[in-house]
């Protein structure tokens, strides 16, 4: 298993290192993509994956507490097993088939009325207006936000309710004993005292947001530009590198800027998935 | 405590009319969280049931007896999806059974041996990390391995990678389950002379065993469905070949070819293998489901 680890981090790196070497720091701010004049750079990426799986968390979260404290607390029991099934089945459906069903079904959604809406409205405000401008293609990083949503929903959820089930009885029933509402005993104490596996949870998410290919490559829009706009298309380290490599031959810059940008997807995943590790371990096992 | 009781008779309680605005504004925040809960559920199952319905209606059309009799074929001309469908069924099955061996082996080290040492908690670490890591990074760590150095793509480097995405899942389930098992059952079979992997393969695999079929189900359900790694490794065949050392047609790959085409059969076709994967995928996670409920 170690060996395993080690020696991915090591192949990526080495199949990167002509990259790191011919553009030094350069590489990680840059933002050319030119293959003519084998001119590469990561910041394009690098903001598209971030930028992405962000905008992803901030949807997701809300919806997966939703579910988390509705299977917990408020659902009869003879629900709690199915619709906790269905959710978890969610998670099972095959990234490209988001990827399919974002791209046939929220797309054209998007396009035809979503976005041209918001520009309409939002998009005439000043200052968060900038954030809703351009053509309404249906594509783009919000987008693929929604579908990363989607997709991590299930995992924030499932983890957000085991470690809400928890939560030793004794306290919700002392609270509950006082007269709190159930959002008060939610409140004051499930959440103060689930607080730091929650947040591996969703770190956790994260971590799958952030490496994310098929789906995202569906629907980004696959243009190097650092987007301004919400609808602006852009692209993730992932969806570059799924696209690209076919185009790229063995042992050219091309793929080894391909392989750098596998290194650096690497290394953000792995402290992102670490940090969610070391605060879920210690409350899940005790 | 008494002295908290008191303090709350003697404050608001006192006016009525305070109460009783502390209390509807209390209820009604209750209820409106409530309600927001249930429109997140409602949300998260109209999501499942939009991406099956979907599927169903636009792929059910194209479901005919040759899309299982018949390989890939150019556009206009009713290929189907042998190729693609047998390319995935080889692939996933040598991938698991390359993967298990060797997931089942560290499960079986971190739940008996490893007992909280230095290594033990490093190797149950990195196999979390592996189980979340992007699979796309797995595609290019076996294309370096394995395809650039041999010289080309092929079905075998495409085991290989679904293999490493095997391991930390059955690694995970098989240390848990073992994990459960009572300590007693174990002192019973030392008490009696066993030795220790005696112990192990008689005594605990037999008790676990619904748990490890679980997550070897699991696992065979999560990389059915991969595509990312094999874009690198099998690359995708539109002939019919069974040679592992040839590149390799699989249904996913097939069906990001084919959903990007601009011809309607194609999509189509693409459609409905995205409804076999699926319903397939889903059907194993809940066979896998109802095994381990049977063994509990």
């Amino acid at each position: 298993m170690l060996v395993l680890l080690g020696a991915i981090i090591i192949e990526l790196f080495i199949g990167g290192l002509p990259a790191f070497r011919k553009f030094g720091f350069g590489f990680l701010t840059s933002t050319d993509w030119d293959p003519v004049q084998e001119q590469y750079g990561a910041a394009v990426s690098i903001f598209g994956t971030v930028a992405t799986a962000v905008l992803a968390l901030l949807l997701s979260v809300p919806i997966a507490f939703g579910v988390a404290f509705y299977l917990t607390e408020l659902a009869p029991q003879w629900l709690r097993r199915p619709v906790g099934t269905a959710i978890e089945l969610l998670a099972a459906v095959p990234s490209i088939i988001f990827g399919m069903w974002g791209f046939f079904v929220i797309v054209p959604v998007m396009a035809q009325y979503i976005q041209p809406t918001v520009i309409d409205s939002i998009g005439e405000l000043p200052v968060i207006g900038a954030l809703f401008q351009g053509p309404p293609f249906g594509t783009g990083i919000l987008t693929a936000a929604l579908i990363l949503a989607v997709m991590i929903i299930p995992f924030i959820a499932a983890t957000m309710r085991d470690v809400f089930m928890a939560v030793p009885p004794v306290f919700k029933e002392s609270a509950y004993g006082l007269g709190c509402t159930t959002w008060e005993v939610m409140r004051a104490i499930v959440i103060p005292y689930t607080r730091v596996s929650v947040m591996g949870g969703i770190m956790l998410g994260l971590g799958r947001a952030l490496g994310e290919t098929m789906a995202v490559t569906f629907v980004i829009g696959n243009t190097n530009r650092i987007a301004t706009t919400l609808f602006g298309p852009g692209n993730t380290i992932a969806s570059i590198v799924a696209l690209e490599f076919p185009e790229s031959e063995a042992g050219s810059l091309k793929l080894a800027s391909l392989l750098a940008l596998g290194f650096i997807l690497f290394v953000i995943s792995f402290i992102v998935l670490a940090i969610s590790r070391m605060l879920l371990r210690p409350r899940l096992k005790g | 405590m008494s002295v908290s009781l008191t303090a709350s008779h003697t404050g608001p309680a006192k006016n009525m009319k305070v109460a009783q605005r502390l209390s509807r504004s209390r209820k009604r925040s209750d209820t409106v969280v409530k309600i927001l809960c249930y429109a997140a559920t409602a949300i998260g199952l109209l999501l499942l049931a939009s991406i099956l319905a979907t599927l169903l209606i636009r792929g059910f059309s194209g479901i005919g007896l040759s899309v299982l009799t018949e390989v890939t074929k150019p556009p206009g001309s009713h290929g189907g999806l042998l190729n693609a469908i047998v390319g995935s069924l080889i692939q996933t099955v040598v991938g698991v059974a390359i993967g298990t061996p060797i997931g089942l082996l560290v499960g079986t080290y971190l739940a008996e041996y490893a007992h909280g040492s230095v290594l033990g908690n490093a190797v149950r670490f990195v196999s979390d990390v592996l189980l979340s890591a992007p699979s796309i990074l797995i595609g290019l760590f076996i294309y370096q391995l394995i395809v650039a150095p041999f010289g080309g793509f092929s079905g075998v480097a495409g085991c290989m990678a679904l293999a490493v995405i095997v391991i930390p899942i059955v690694v995970r389930t098989t240390e848990d389950m073992l994990s459960l098992i009572p300590t007693a059952m174990r002192e019973a079979a030392v008490a009696l002379g066993a030795p220790k992997w005696k112990m192990i393969v008689l005594i605990c695999y037999r008790a676990a065993k619904d748990g490890i079929v679980t997550g070897i189900l699991l696992a065979l359900a999560r990389v059915a469905g991969e595509t990312a790694p094999l874009l690198f490794t099998s690359l995708g065949n539109l002939n019919w070949s069974l040679s592992l050392t040839k590149p390799m047609s699989s249904l996913p790959v097939t069906i990001y070819q084919y959903a990007g085409s601009a011809f309607d059969d194609w999509v189509q076709l693409a459609w409905v293998g995205a409804l076999l994967i699926t319903f397939g995928v889903l059907a194993l996670n809940i066979v896998a489901r109802v095994v381990l409920r049977g063994g509990k």
